[in-house]
């Protein structure tokens, strides 16, 4: 019984398919609290439909998904959710501190915001480096600092799972090692899945792979080859590893 | 100008002075309803529901005049279709999101032919024109007491659930994550963006109604850096326009709507080109 409380996300035998095409089929997937998953795979491989199956934006036509053992409408509220901050209104005139304190909503009727709320939004935006941020247009921020702002939001929600789509997409190298830097820390606290293109920043930092297509196959990262990569995509691919340098020949695996 | 302050103190001369008033108290819907519409890019959605309007309009005169039903006044039939218009709409945008903009186009059109319909076999002469693009003569003290009432209820309901309002404009969907029913609201934003579009169709008609709806929002947008320094601003903008509009087009003997369209779109031109030119000479 204590085993199963530990299990962050349990999906089971879950099936999805979207105007009569299939887009996830016999989906088993365990990720257990504090672990590290990245999430790979082909264009409409359904990556983000899975994570939107998670979340509850979707449901399954079959089978089953828990969140720490609760079902998904009530434990998607442990789930923070990062989306590519490239899909927001560049002119909305918000501030930093009014995108994060978003976070706190749903925890009464009306939701005015509480002074304990606006306490959480600092300390999330501190926890980001970003609290002399606060009072600045989110449309002022460059595309790093907008990212590690939505990251905030999903930390002052206080969930213990979070999940990020595609967060490197248009962000430059050096923000990227920060956003790298963020999430180490927080992956001693929370469990981490994350949407990605990038397999050299994947093998880096997290734990293990979930590829993506159709199926759903978990791999540890160690296990991570040209090999298995070709698998992923299905087809012919040149990976580029900008992480480290390495011989001529490339590794060897004993 | 001294011309029109006279007409406005004029007793004999009542429908200035309630456009006067009318005007200074439908800024008030128009700027926060107008700031949202803006932020949330529906603008064509605020412009089916306007043209709409006039199936209503159409309707409510028949069943007056054909049929002889006295309480179904044209306005009760704006009301209703423009109700009923925010209600499909955002069935529409929650089940059909690729085909949004047939839809619009399709009840767009069609209210207006509605409309035209039942003015033509509505005994009498109905001059559609005053409808279509506005009349301070067809103001009176009741609509006064309705915009009263608008005032009340949008102010109302948006400072209780401002934060909501604000999530589900920027990020309907984290919204939704967090346990807000993100549908309901948009709904209520229809529905209020409804009956705020029937009053302002008294102002300027049906098919300049989204001018003024979304001009003075527009022009507040380059300044506010929140969407209450946005809404208070466009409430601001929307009063000089309407109030400027109403005295010059008395002084020149213009019709008003047209008049107070032209000011509000001349600003928001030199704005938008003077932003530009000021963000290109500052790099």
């Amino acid at each position: 019984m204590r085993e199963q409380a530990e299990l962050a996300i349990d999906i089971e035998g879950v099936d999805f398919s979207y105007e009569s095409r299939q887009i996830l089929a016999d989906v088993n997937l365990r990720i257990d609290a504090n672990d590290s998953i990245c999430i790979v795979g082909p264009n409409g491989g359904g990556k983000t439909t899975l994570v939107k199956l998670m979340i509850g934006l979707l449901i399954p036509d079959r089978g089953r998904i828990k969140i720490f053992g609760r079902k998904v409408e009530e434990g998607n509220r442990l789930i923070g959710y990062v989306p590519q901050y490239a899909e927001y209104d560049k002119q909305f005139p918000i501030s930093v501190k009014e995108v994060v304190c978003m976070g706190r909503l749903g925890n009464s009727i009306f939701n005015r915001y509480s002074r304990s709320d606006w306490e959480k939004t600092m300390t999330a935006l501190r926890e980001v480096r970003l609290e002399e941020y606060a009072d600045r247009p989110f449309a002022a921020l460059s595309g790093g600092q907008r990212q590690r702002v939505l990251i905030a939001r999903a930390l002052a929600a206080g969930g213990k799972i979070l999940i990020l789509d595609e967060p490197t997409a248009n962000i430059d190298q050096e923000a990227e090692s920060h956003l790298f830097e963020l999430l180490e820390m927080l992956n001693t606290r929370m469990t981490i899945l994350m949407v990605t293109h990038d397999v050299g920043f994947a093998s880096k930092f997290f734990k293990r792979i979930a590829c993506v297509n159709r199926r759903v196959v978990i791999h540890p990262t160690s296990e991570l080859t040209g090999e298995l990569i070709k698998d992923m995509y299905g087809g012919d691919l040149r990976m580029i590893r900008h992480d480290h340098t390495c011989s001529e020949e490339g590794h060897h695996h004993e | 100008m001294s011309e029109f302050l006279a007409a406005l103190l004029d007793p004999s001369l009542p429908f200035i002075r309630y456009a006067f008033i009318t005007g200074i108290l439908a800024s008030i819907p128009f700027g926060i309803i107008g700031t949202y519409v803006v932020v949330r890019r529906i603008s064509y959605i605020a412009g089916a529901i306007s043209h709409c309007i006039l199936g209503g309009i159409g309707i409510g005169l028949y069943l007056q005049n054909a049929v002889g039903i006295s309480w179904f006044t044209p306005l009760l039939g704006a009301v209703f279709v423009a109700l009923l218009a925010a209600v499909v709409l955002s069935l529409v945008s929650m089940f059909a999101k690729q085909r949004e903009d047939s839809v619009i186009g399709a009840l767009w059109a069609s209210g207006m032919g509605i409309g035209l319909l039942f003015l033509a076999k509505t005994p009498g002469y109905v001059d559609p024109m005053s409808y279509l693009f506005g009349n301070i003569l067809l103001i009176t003290r009741t609509d006064i007491f309705l915009v009263l009432a608008l005032d009340v209820l949008v102010v109302g309901v948006i400072v209780l659930f401002y934060n909501v309002f604000l999530a589900v404009c920027f990020d309907d969907e984290f919204a939704g994550l967090r346990g807000i029913h993100t549908r309901w609201f948009y709904l209520v934003l229809l529905c209020l963006t409804a009956l705020t579009i029937v009053l302002l169709v008294r102002v300027v008609g049906i098919v300049m109604v989204i001018a003024l709806l979304t001009l003075p929002a527009a022009i507040a947008g380059n300044f506010a850096s929140s969407i209450k320094q946005m809404m208070l601003l466009s409430m601001v903008l929307c009063c000089i326009f309407i109030l400027s509009g109403l005295s010059t087009s008395y002084v020149l003997d213009l019709p008003s709507g047209p008049v107070i369209i032209v000011i509000a779109a001349g600003v928001y031109l030199t704005v938008v080109v003077g932003a530009k030119l000021l963000a290109h000479r500052s790099t």
